[in-house]
């Protein structure tokens, strides 16, 4: 008796026939799940967006529960994009390094190079021989890659909400950035051109003047995002109090860049914790009381102006000089050119030292093939990217190649956020939050 | 390599000869010792250089005063630091020398090695006590120092203080057959993501972290892909006719 009434309740059910007991199986507990899931009224569905979805930013895939329209949990899943890069540095040199390092975030190459290079030169203990003139030319590199950054977020985040003209807006002036780049680096993306001691060659020809005429340029076309999106009331609508995340939240989740900004915190390692001689020069720091994503357009906006006033000061205090350290054990002995194939040793500084001098190419043989020897130690060196605080943390055993090179990209932090600020809110919202922290996967995943 | 000359004699066979480079005299801690160079340690090496041996050298412990970020030879920033962490371990019970390892300043930089049971403890006097106020933690870095015995995994935090405008080095290291640090996530939430990355790719494991899992490789993956015995991988390529051995097996200058 007690055998039928449990044979009747499981999965299979048993039947005496002539040839013998036979059961049925059935679907099992599984038509039970099914029967109470259409039973319950709730709307609770677990949506995966990405991390191949137009709006995520890259190869980032939110896993979002949400009930009706409004998500009450969300997640990330990273690492799509990862590529070992902290690994492969182990493996070259330190120079071959910023060839490496320029790929992580793709849109912020300069940042990425000059912090690595940052750190290696603290390593070497050359920081004080590093010549003005490199300064210099990071500094505007960089500032102008904070342009180039920024306008992708402003372009991208617009598009995600529908608004394609900033798009195109955005994507225009970029060009226009990436055309310094391939005029000075020879490249529109991955440059390595700055290299632990200084830069890789000096600037070309007509480069001053070039990047003038974009400031300029650029200055006439930077009131044309407040026109179209500032005062916009659907672009407001969609922005404003959406990812919100205030000061405590920002400061327990590690967030920095215009995120912590957008919460009133002016703090931007230029300013507090200068490097490259950026205690020298003029610009302010703006933020926001608003802790959303619009305070985040605006902080971004405005960050691109000040960016300007750097770059100008920068081509003010342009002087000639070297642009590599001097010390011939660290300093590559190129004389780079760009050939018709790429950036290349120029062929009469090659000529010399194939034909005139065998130590001069004993010399190059040696620090190409082998490197320069790091002493022992550890050291971090932090930027303050278009994202926030980019670290580096360099271990060195005393070798031709770095012991272990570690990427703190404000990028991963940042996107950590990410909950905070959508949980409670619209699923439409999840795709405005994400944009406002500009999260590049190349950087997150490394 | 002639067996004639006894160990010791022969510069090249001397860990502590001074001619080889990157060496640091006798200061510093050891963590290992590299043999050899680009991979010419087999029969077939004629060059000598199969015979090198190099002993790698970490700055050691450094002592009072320590200074400040910009050089030494004063009481500094960093001894203010030092004086306040102290005296806040002391109020709570602690004896500072058994909690704070050593405390080595090199490169205008202050580091802190704490044994790993009082680290949450240090880092939150570090993030709640007035005169401190680490309120930025970036996150953790993990080194595998497989030479280092007993201590071979390392854990390095970087805390800033907004408040203060200083920046310091926390380190802990943990055995490889016991790779257990207390997670920092209840101190700092922020490093969620970063202990996880470190598990993901040294296997530490930070006990108490709310949900340690995998966050860059697959969650089906063998092994930790940072630590120095795991190969890098790769296939040889044709360049020019001859074969390119992938990098983690070329010669190389240790």
């Amino acid at each position: 008796m007690s055998t039928e009434n449990a044979h009747a309740s499981r999965a299979s059910a048993a039947r005496e026939t002539t040839e013998g007991t036979v059961y049925t199986v059935t679907g099992g507990d599984w038509d039970e799940v099914a029967e109470a899931a259409k039973r319950a009224d709730d709307e609770r569905i677990i949506v995966n967006m990405g991390p191949q979805h137009p709006s995520t930013h890259g190869v980032l895939r939110l896993i979002l529960e949400i009930d009706g329209e409004t998500v009450t949990e969300a997640r990330c899943g990273i690492g799509y994009l990862h590529t070992g890069i902290e690994k492969n540095l182990e493996f070259r040199t330190w120079t071959q390094g910023t060839t490496f390092v320029t790929r992580m975030d793709y849109l912020t190459p300069f940042f990425n190079e000059t912090a690595y290079c940052l750190g290696v030169e603290k390593l070497l203990g050359i920081e004080e021989h590093i010549p003005d003139r490199a300064s210099v030319i990071r500094v505007m590199l960089m500032e102008l890659n904070r342009i180039s950054s920024h306008l992708v977020a402003i372009a991208t985040g617009g598009m995600e909400l529908g608004a394609t003209t900033i798009m195109i807006y955005g994507f225009r002036d970029r060009e226009l950035v990436l055309d310094l780049y391939e005029l000075i680096t020879g490249l529109r993306m991955n440059h390595a051109y700055v290299r632990p001691g200084g830069l890789a060659q000096d600037l070309p020809p007509g480069a001053v003047d070039q990047v003038r005429a974009y400031v300029k340029k650029m200055r006439k076309n930077l009131p044309e995002y407040d026109k179209l999106a500032t005062g916009n009331p659907i672009f407001k609508g969609r922005m404003q109090n959406v990812g919100y995340l205030d000061l405590a939240g920002c400061m327990a989740l590690g967030a920095t860049g215009p995120v912590l900004r957008s919460a009133g915190l002016p703090h931007d390692l230029r300013k507090t914790q200068p490097y490259c001689g950026y205690e020298t020069y003029d610009f302010d720091v703006p933020t926001a009381e608003t802790c959303d994503s619009y305070g985040r357009f605006l902080i971004r906006l405005e960050e691109m102006r000040q960016s300007l006033r750097i770059v100008e000061q920068c081509l003010d205090r342009l002087e000639p000089g070297p642009v590599m350290v001097a010390d011939k054990k660290i300093a590559w002995p190129a004389q780079l050119a760009l050939g018709p194939d790429g950036l290349g040793n120029s062929l009469d500084h090659i000529k010399k030292i194939m034909g005139t001098s065998m130590e001069a190419l004993i010399h190059h043989f040696k620090l190409v093939t082998e490197g320069f020897r790091v002493p022992p130690g550890q050291a971090y060196a932090a930027v303050e990217s278009p994202k926030g605080e980019l670290g580096v943390h360099l271990v060195s055993d005393g070798g031709t190649r770095p012991y272990r090179v570690h990427f703190r990209d404000p990028s991963f932090t940042n996107l950590q956020a990410m909950a905070a600020m959508c949980e409670g809110g619209q699923v439409a919202d999840v795709i405005v939050a994400v944009a406002s922290i500009d999260p590049v996967m190349g950087g997150v995943d490394r | 390599m002639s067996d004639g000359q006894a160990d010791g004699v022969n510069p090249d066979r001397d860990i502590d000869a001074a001619n080889l480079p990157g060496q640091r005299g006798d200061q510093g801690e050891a963590i290992a010792t590299r043999r050899g160079m680009f991979g010419a340690a087999d029969g077939g090496d004629t060059s000598g250089y199969g015979g090198l041996v190099r002993t790698v050298r970490l700055p050691g412990a450094s002592s009072r005063p320590y200074g400040g970020p910009r050089g030494g030879g004063a009481y500094g920033d960093f001894d203010e630091v030092a004086d306040e962490l102290e005296g806040a371990l002391d109020e709570q019970g602690l004896v500072p020398e058994n909690v704070i390892e050593k405390t080595v300043v090199d490169r205008g930089e202050l580091t802190f090695h704490i044994e790993r049971e009082h680290l949450p403890r240090v880092a939150r006097t570090l993030r709640d006590d007035p005169a401190l106020r680490f309120e930025l933690c970036t996150g953790v870095s993990g080194v595998h120092f497989p030479g280092d015995k007993g201590r071979e995994l390392h854990a390095v935090y970087h805390l800033r203080s907004i408040t203060h405008n200083r920046l310091i080095r926390l380190e802990v290291s943990a055995p490889d057959s016991d790779p257990h640090v207390p997670s920092l996530v209840d101190v700092y939430p922020t490093n969620d993501w970063h202990e996880r990355e470190t598990y993901d790719f040294f296997g530490l494991v930070f006990d108490g972290h709310p949900a340690l899992t995998r966050i860059m490789m697959p969650d089906d993956w063998q092994g930790f892909p940072q630590r120095k015995d795991y190969p890098l991988g790769g296939i040889p390529v044709e360049y020019k006719g001859a074969q390119i051995p992938a990098p983690d097996q070329r010669r190389s200058y240790t």
